[in-house]
């Protein structure tokens, strides 16, 4: 017979909290990462073939194109970040609650600074991809 | 003091399984990966253009070519070691797990030929 009273699995009634999406983030960040690898080196060999190989590239200077590299130095400054903030719990240091809060903030602010440096630094580098 | 089990000294080396390697090797990756990470974008945003002379002519560079190599191999290692965490957590069936896990060594084993003889290919033979 089913029990309705039963306890729920924390998995199913936790509320949505800063730690828990950014370790979901963490993860999430890390897959597309490596998927990513695939396109890092898909863009080594281009090179390694020459000048005409390098054309196809070319819908990396399109819209979606500019998204998808976006989303990818996204994903790869927030695990960065995010990745030093797990190295120091490896340490031991920064379990109190209000710690992994503040470090949790400092990551975000860190990773969308970088981002947004980045970018600045690089408006014209998808077009110079050809 | 020493944490290994009596049964461990009679086995053999690691617990159960080989957890402590794998996330002792994550970690070793991990910290390598944050020197070698923001060099790979620092040069990146520092190229200003990423065309086929400028990058060739980059790579050139043995130094480039060795830390490049280096962050290629690291990065791929340290996925490598996450792919195979997330296979474990989600794919409960054992026939598809260890088909993914050994799709993911054998991906993993080829992008890092593919890197080492493109970046061996821009740097050393193809000029």
């Amino acid at each position: 017979m089913a029990n309705d009273d039963r306890p729920l699995s924390p998995f199913y009634h936790y509320k949505p909290q800063l730690t828990s999406l950014l370790s979901f983030a963490h993860r999430l960040s890390g897959i597309a990462l490596s998927v990513s690898a695939v396109g890092l080196v898909y863009w080594l060999l281009l090179l390694a073939e020459g000048p005409q190989a390098l054309q196809r590239l070319e819908i990396l200077a399109t819209v979606p194109g500019q998204i998808v590299l976006a989303g990818v130095s996204l994903a790869f400054f927030y695990h960065l970040n995010n990745g030093i903030r797990h190295l120091f719990w490896d340490l031991g240091m920064g379990f109190e609650l209000t710690r992994t809060y503040l470090t949790g903030w400092l990551v975000l602010v860190a990773t969308l600074l970088m981002w947004v440096v980045f970018w600045a630094a690089v408006t014209d580098l998808p077009a110079s991809l050809l | 003091m020493r944490l290994r089990t009596l049964l461990d000294k009679v086995v053999g080396p690691d617990s159960a399984q080989k957890g402590t390697g794998h996330w002792w090797r994550q970690r070793l990756t991990a910290i390598a990966l944050v020197p070698l990470g923001l060099w790979f974008m620092i040069s990146l945003a520092a190229a200003g253009d990423l065309g086929y002379g400028s990058t060739v002519a980059w790579l050139a560079r043995p130094l480039n070519a060795v830390l490049l190599s280096a962050f290629v191999l690291t990065l791929l290692y340290h996925s490598k070691l996450g792919v195979q965490v997330v296979i474990e957590d989600y794919v409960s069936s054992p026939r598809l797990q260890a088909g993914g896990l050994w799709s993911s060594l054998f991906i993993h084993l080829l992008l890092a030929m593919a890197g080492v003889i493109a970046i061996l290919r821009i740097s050393v033979g193809g000029l």
